[in-house]
């Protein structure tokens, strides 16, 4: 260390960071947002897991986003995000991130940084290449690291060469909503694919899929996936796969999915299951899918700044291959492979290779790219980040991080623009960095000033899950955007309370609907009589304020359900099954006030056979 | 009076037509959990800002709530203007000294009332609360300065003349600059000086 590290780490207090960053939540299914360089928390977005902390996927409206053709999932592992791209530069619209256990989609809109679809994959099994975008966001994709028979049906696992496929998915995103749908599915070997980026510049256009697993083994991966010195990274070229799609080509498979829509009119998440997807052999699209040899169940399929080169991480390999899109597109018109799986041509490795990198450290995983022409890999076995140059493959420094590095990000370190300042490395392993909590570690980023030509940690700081990926960029091209309340007029949800007058409670049979209006500090109505054990009670509330981070909270004693925040111009709704009778408090959750702890008040519950009449007040009226 | 002069009443007539187009008063609230800042401003016919976060926050000291809707002078305040404008023009065209000097009385008095009614408006939404109130400081009334600033509670009030009270003011001057102008011009006249 050399001292002016703190400096460089130091943002004071009221002035904002330099970037924001993104960091996946893995196995806590969220996503995370850090300010750069001082590493604080800024907020934890839920995506995939249910968060009681604030009502997502215990709210009526919120539930919808975590439906899927099996039913309710609470929970997911997201590992990548991606920031949607302008011309190949992130522009701050929305973020995308996987989750890789029931295969699915994201997009959190940086307007609101909340999740606002939720894409089921069918054919898919372990959505873990994704979701890596186009240059202009025109497709996200999804690739299987799991090959399962497609359509899924019950067969020995012994059959697996046979029976076993992998899909590639294409996601188009509409340029201006952002809404997603499959535009295709490519049905390819039984392969684990691994990880992707799309070409650009010269390559824009193609998309390249690393994939190990080319034993096509389904039993003891560790050493049977582990046995060809070469696998494949999948060249796609999607623009011309594209004219195939136009004449319709390829064969439309019934396939039930999930896809979830939030509404930000409405306040609320809609669930529509939907039945087919276009399905591409690589038959159907002669002369658009290609396999690169590559040492050795390579990890990383990462594409430089300028397009020209595509860098392999593989993970076992002794050296990092990087090939030239120049080099591979003459190999593809020379005609001549090295033989073909299931009609995909395999290229010559040394036709397509510009040359490797010796000497990389073990393990290499991940690369990103600064914007001097060097290149940052990420080194598992090592534990270390190697620098090296793209053009001449020279390594060029290294330096040990703390314990072993997934993945390493440079905000726009995969696009055609990165801002190259800093890198943040993601490690598995954090041992005796922090103070001991126990058997269940913190996971931990490192914070790295790359503006020189030297590498030098700056930070360490704690994240939350475990981090994989995660992507940077420029504060002020998402601060610009941001809404800081909803307007109350625009509130199209049906259960909203528009007025304090408006307030009401209103029985259906054995259902309970309680109109309630948040306003500093009291609720309407705060006193409800006439409801009866075992009465499904919604509870839905409208937050009236218009002011700047005045959040309304709602709980209601023994709910086995969980509470909501409710922002301003927001309606919300809870559902509560009373089982004992009796008196309940309800009250505000969420400091808003001077007067917040006066901000409650009282549910009277009577037996079910009770006559007791439906009535509800606040202070006199 | 010369034709200068009778072309600068004109402007100073006409260039009032931009007050209904501009606050006249601005009210700014200032706190430490508001960095950014309440505001409210009066026009000659409306009220805008954070009026309703404003209300909001008045009810725990019990403050009634700042409804443009009942506020009869923003009805007939544009009137008056009207008035004040189409009498600078008479001036222009009847072209009597006597005549501008009854028109400046006349902006000064409006102007005074408009003051006074205002500072009353004021004085009443910051004194007569209601006593069920969450929040009581004996001897503490919440009425913002007419001009200036004023500490209530955890909000520092300033109150200040926005673009229409500074047109206002100027044509006001302009008109008061040009009838000294003219008279000390006739004296010289009267005396052959």
């Amino acid at each position: 260390m050399s001292g002016d590290e703190a400096e460089k780490v130091y943002v004071a207090p009221g002035k904002y960071d330099e970037f924001y960053y993104f960091v996946s939540g893995g196995f806590s299914g969220q996503l995370a947002t850090y300010g750069i360089p001082s590493g604080r928390l800024l907020k934890v977005i839920p995506v995939y897991s249910v968060n009681p902390e604030n009502g997502y996927g215990y709210t009526e409206e919120s539930k919808p986003m975590l439906n899927t053709s099996y039913g309710f999932v609470p929970w997911d592992d997201s590992h990548h995000s991606e920031l949607s791209q302008t011309d190949g530069v992130p522009d701050g619209r929305w973020v995308f991130i996987n989750g890789n256990n029931t295969p699915r989609l994201a997009r959190i809109d940086l307007k609101t940084f909340r999740t606002v679809e939720i894409l089921e994959i069918p054919n898919s099994a372990g959505n873990h290449s994704s979701p890596f975008i186009t240059p202009g966001t025109e497709y996200v994709v999804a690739g299987t690291r799991f090959s399962v028979p497609v359509p899924n049906k019950d067969v020995p696992i012994s059959t697996y060469k046979e029976n076993f496929r992998g899909t590639i998915s294409f996601i188009k995103v509409d340029k201006d909503k952002g809404d997603m749908s499959i535009a295709f599915q490519l049905i390819t070997p039984p392969y684990d694919y691994d990880l992707s980026h799309a070409g650009k510049g010269p390559s824009y256009g193609w998309f390249f899929f690393s994939c190990y697993n080319s034993e096509e083994a389904n039993t003891l991966l560790e050493v049977n996936a582990s046995q060809k010195d070469k696998d494949y990274i999948m060249a796609v070229n999607w623009k011309k796969i594209e004219e195939f799609v136009a004449q319709n080509k390829g064969t439309m498979m019934e396939s039930k999915y999930a896809h979830n829509k939030w509404s930000d009119e409405t306040h609320s998440a809609t669930s529509e299951i939907l039945t087919s997807t276009r399905t591409l052999k690589p038959e159907d699209v002669p002369g658009c899918i290609y396999y690169i040899p590559c040492p050795k169940s390579p990890h990383g399929a990462d594409v430089d700044p300028t397009g020209n080169y595509i860098v392999g991480g593989g993970k076992l390999a002794t050296v990092i291959p990087v090939f030239s899109f120049e080099k591979i597109k003459k190999a593809i018109e020379s005609n001549q492979s090295d033989g073909n799986v299931e009609g995909i041509p395999v290229l010559k490795y040394d036709e397509c290779l510009a040359g490797e990198v010796q000497n990389p450290g073990l393990g290499p995983l991940h690369t990103e790219f600064d914007d001097k022409g060097f290149a940052y890999t990420s080194a598992f076995v090592s534990s270390e980040i190697v620098k090296w140059k793209v053009e001449t493959r020279e390594v060029v420094d290294r330096m040990p991080v703390y314990y072993s590095v997934g993945h390493l990000s440079i905000p726009g370190g995969d696009s055609r623009k990165p801002w190259g300042k800093y890198l943040v490395s993601m490690n598995k392993m954090t041992k005796d960095r922090y103070l001991p909590t126990g058997p269940e570690l913190t996971q931990s980023a490192q914070l790295i000033d790359i503006s020189g030509e030297k590498m030098k940690l700056l930070s360490d700081f704690p994240t939350i899950g475990e981090p994989h990926y995660a992507q940077g960029i420029p504060a002020d091209l998402v601060t610009k955007n941001q809404i800081k309340i909803y307007k109350i007029e625009d509130n199209k949800n049906p259960y909203a309370t528009k007025s304090p007058n408006d307030a009401k409670v209103v029985r259906e049979g054995n259902v309970v609907h309680v109109y309630i209006a948040a306003m500093r500090s009291h609720f309407t109505p705060d006193n409800i009589e006439g409801v009866k054990v075992g009465d499904e009670v919604y509870f839905h509330m409208t937050n009236l304020e218009q002011d700047w981070d005045i959040p309304h909270g709602f709980a209601v004693m023994g709910n086995q359900n969980s509470e909501m925040l409710v922002m301003p111009g927001e309606t919300c709704s809870l559902k509560w099954v009373p089982e004992r009778a009796g008196i309940y408090p309800m009250y505000c959750t969420d400091f808003c006030s001077a007067l917040h702890q006066e901000m409650q008040g009282y549910v009277r519950v009577s037996p079910k056979d009770s006559n007791t009449p439906l009535t509800f007040s606040t202070g006199n009226k | 009076m010369n034709k200068t002069s009778r072309i600068l009443i004109l402007v100073s007539a006409l260039v009032m037509i931009a007050i209904y187009f501009v606050p006249v008063w601005n009210i700014s609230l200032d706190a430490p959990q508001y960095p950014e800042g309440l505001g409210m401003q009066i026009w000659i016919n409306k009220m805008t800002g954070d009026l309703q976060i404003i209300n909001g926050l008045n009810h725990y000291i019990g403050m009634k709530t700042i409804q443009p809707d009942s506020i009869q002078e923003l009805k007939f305040m544009p009137y008056i203007l009207g008035f004040i404008i189409m009498y600078g023009l008479l001036v222009v065209i009847i072209n009597k000294k006597s005549l501008l000097l009854s028109w400046i009385i006349i902006m000064i008095i409006i102007g005074a009332i408009g003051a006074y009614d205002f500072w009353s408006w004021e004085y009443d939404y910051g004194h007569n609360l209601d006593p069920t109130a969450a929040i009581k400081v004996p001897g503490m009334n919440y009425q913002p300065p007419l001009i200036g600033s004023k500490q209530l509670l955890n909000f520092n009030a300033s109150s200040m003349p926005d673009i229409g009270a500074f047109i206002l003011f100027a044509s006001g001057i302009a008109a008061i600059i040009i009838l000294i102008y003219e008279y000390k011009k006739s004296k010289i006249k009267n005396t052959g000086l």
